[in-house]
């Protein structure tokens, strides 16, 4: 498969904080990656070294087979960092059509891209007049001007109203479904569990995970169960050899599998041991739940 | 070339602050130029016509012209800090780096569009002094014409220089005000050598030596004060007026120097920082 972005061994001091310590993934085309952090956990410091603004203290990366400089090479990259930066003076048009000059590419997308973002109708209003979600569909239709091999996205829906946040996330689905890569770098795990097929997990600089979203921590789901025989079912469940761990909070009991088993097939174990299930739901840890487990392990 | 030239020029023209300070910077010496060289009636009391003076005469007046309109250029060193100080507040320096600008283009855009200026400014004085000239002086013979011509390539480099130092207060500072402070410390740290030079040497001539290589005084240098030499025409005799005003090539190349230190600095700067 073919690399977009390869990073060997990234290292970060500012000062005495390592901000990036250590770092290597790839990623491939065709992939929605997501970089999962807390805030403070290197994302924006390790997008700021490959997008050429932060400099970098070791290690190497390079993009797409490493034959162009960084700068050429971000004229095939769509990128939008933090908060939208564009000349507040200009109107939505002039500013696309500087970003075209600046990649080197005709104007003629400007108007197309525009739309996508739904903004045809203010594109001859000035930047400043924008609101913070228009301004970030501005710095999206900016990224997607040259019909980029890669968008690398850093929190896009932060500080966005419930509507704007559905309009990002709307339109980062519609170019994920036209087979672009997307790089999103989010603490928000939703968005990311959302969108994302592969995840890199950092804290504090370093690398946890990275890898497919589903096959991030070993696990075969869990079951929520309720019955009026809750003492006897315990007893049940903790004699069992597919069960490893079982949680009690009011009525609800939490078994976790140690190996797949399949909810009806649950469900017909339980009745031949006499006990009727008012409640008996399987499901899978979320993303936030994986997340919080993995980076707990390591405290 | 052309490309980061167009970008920069777009950035500014559509900046109503930087048009404005440009056309200043531009129609204001022009204007000056043309109104002193017309004749003014106060009212029917007296009137006052410069020409009559004799300082619109060639080639005296490449001089008198060239020393006069380099006053403006202050306008265009606002213009020429705010294009720095407006890519920092705006976040959108770090932006075209993203965008797929490099670093050495960022720097070289504003380069050329202080070279593209200077040389545009250099032009219209060109002109204008040419045709008042024309219209006035008493010699109008191509030889006495085109003498001391050099005093335009002064007023570029000088142009070219002075703008440099301010783009590298520019990225030094990032903000457009404290730039600006800044090259009015550093008119007060060149005296501060002088002193210093006054005290080591001993002697006020050594001390102006030094002080001719800092960047300042050396831009200053390279057109001297025209008026004493207005005087010598005068009074041809008074030997004590004599001084040397004309341009040396030892003064571009300092110039020259400090313009490519300017640049290189504001390159390596840009280089070493994280935005």
């Amino acid at each position: 498969m073919e690399n977009i972005l390869t990073i060997n061994n990234l290292t970060k001091k500012f000062g005495y904080l390592t901000a990036v310590k250590d770092l290597s993934f790839t990623i491939q085309k065709g992939n929605v990656y997501g970089i999962l952090g807390p805030n403070g956990s290197g994302k924006s410091t390790t997008l700021g070294i490959v997008l050429n603004v932060v400099n970098k203290t070791n290690g190497d990366f390079h993009w797409f087979d490493g034959n162009v400089d960084t700068h050429d090479a971000l004229k095939k990259v769509g990128a939008i960092i933090e908060r939208p930066n564009f000349y507040p003076y200009m109107t939505a048009e002039q500013n696309l059509n500087l970003v075209c000059k600046i990649k080197g590419v005709t104007t003629d997308k400007v108007q197309e891209k525009l739309e996508v973002v739904g903004l045809l109708d203010r594109k001859n209003s000035k930047f400043r007049t924008y609101s913070l979600g228009m301004k970030q569909r501005l710095a999206i239709a900016s990224a997607l001007l040259n019909d980029p091999e890669i968008l690398i996205l850093d929190e896009p829906t932060n500080g966005l109203d419930p509507q704007g946040i559905h309009q990002i996330r709307q339109i980062i689905k519609d170019i994920a479904s036209d087979g672009t890569t997307i790089l999103l770098a989010s603490h928000l795990l939703d968005e990311v569990e959302k969108v994302c097929s592969h995840v890199v997990v950092l804290r504090k600089g370093e690398k946890l995970y990275s890898g497919r979203v589903d096959e991030m921590i070993n696990s075969h789901g869990f079951f929520e169960l309720k019955t009026d025989k809750q003492s006897e079912l315990i007893s049940i469940l903790e004699n069992h050899k597919l069960f490893d761990k079982i949680k009690t909070e009011d009525d609800l009991i939490t078994a976790f599998l140690t190996e797949p088993m399949s909810a009806s097939d649950f469900n017909k174990l339980m009745f031949d041991k006499g006990i009727v299930l008012s409640h008996l739901v399987k499901r899978k840890e979320s993303l936030e739940e994986q997340f919080l487990q993995l980076t707990d392990n390591l405290n | 070339m052309i490309r980061l030239v167009q970008l920069e020029l777009q950035k500014l023209w559509l900046n109503r602050t930087s048009k404005v300070l440009i056309f200043v910077s531009f129609i204001l010496p022009f204007t000056v130029l043309v109104l002193s060289s017309i004749k003014i009636n106060f009212f029917g009391f007296f009137t006052l016509e410069l020409g009559e003076l004799g300082i619109f005469n060639f080639p005296i007046i490449w001089h008198i012209t060239t020393f006069c309109a380099s006053y403006f250029k202050f306008f265009f060193a606002i213009v020429v800090v705010s294009m720095i100080g407006n890519e920092y507040s705006n976040k959108t320096l770090k932006q075209n780096l993203i965008d797929g600008l490099s670093k050495k283009e960022f720097i070289l855009s504003k380069f050329y569009t202080i070279v593209f200026f200077s040389l545009a400014a250099t032009l219209l004085i060109g002109l204008a002094t040419f045709c008042i000239g024309m219209y006035y002086s008493s010699y109008t013979e191509a030889s006495i014409i085109f003498r001391e011509v050099e005093f335009l390539l002064a007023y570029f480099v000088k142009l070219v220089g002075f703008f440099s130092l301010c783009l590298f207060f520019g990225m030094l500072l990032k903000r457009s005000a404290f730039a600006l402070a800044f090259l009015f410390i550093l008119y007060i740290v060149e005296w501060l050598v002088f002193w210093g030079a006054y005290e080591i040497f001993d002697s006020a001539n050594k001390a102006f030596q030094v002080k001719n290589f800092m960047p300042l005084e050396s831009m200053y240098k390279l057109i001297d004060q025209p008026f004493q030499r207005v005087m010598m025409t005068k009074f041809p005799d008074k030997m004590d007026l004599a001084y040397d005003y004309s341009v040396h090539f030892s003064e571009i190349a300092i110039v020259m120097g400090w313009t490519a230190l300017f640049i290189f600095l504001s390159y390596r700067l840009l280089k070493k920082r994280d935005l």
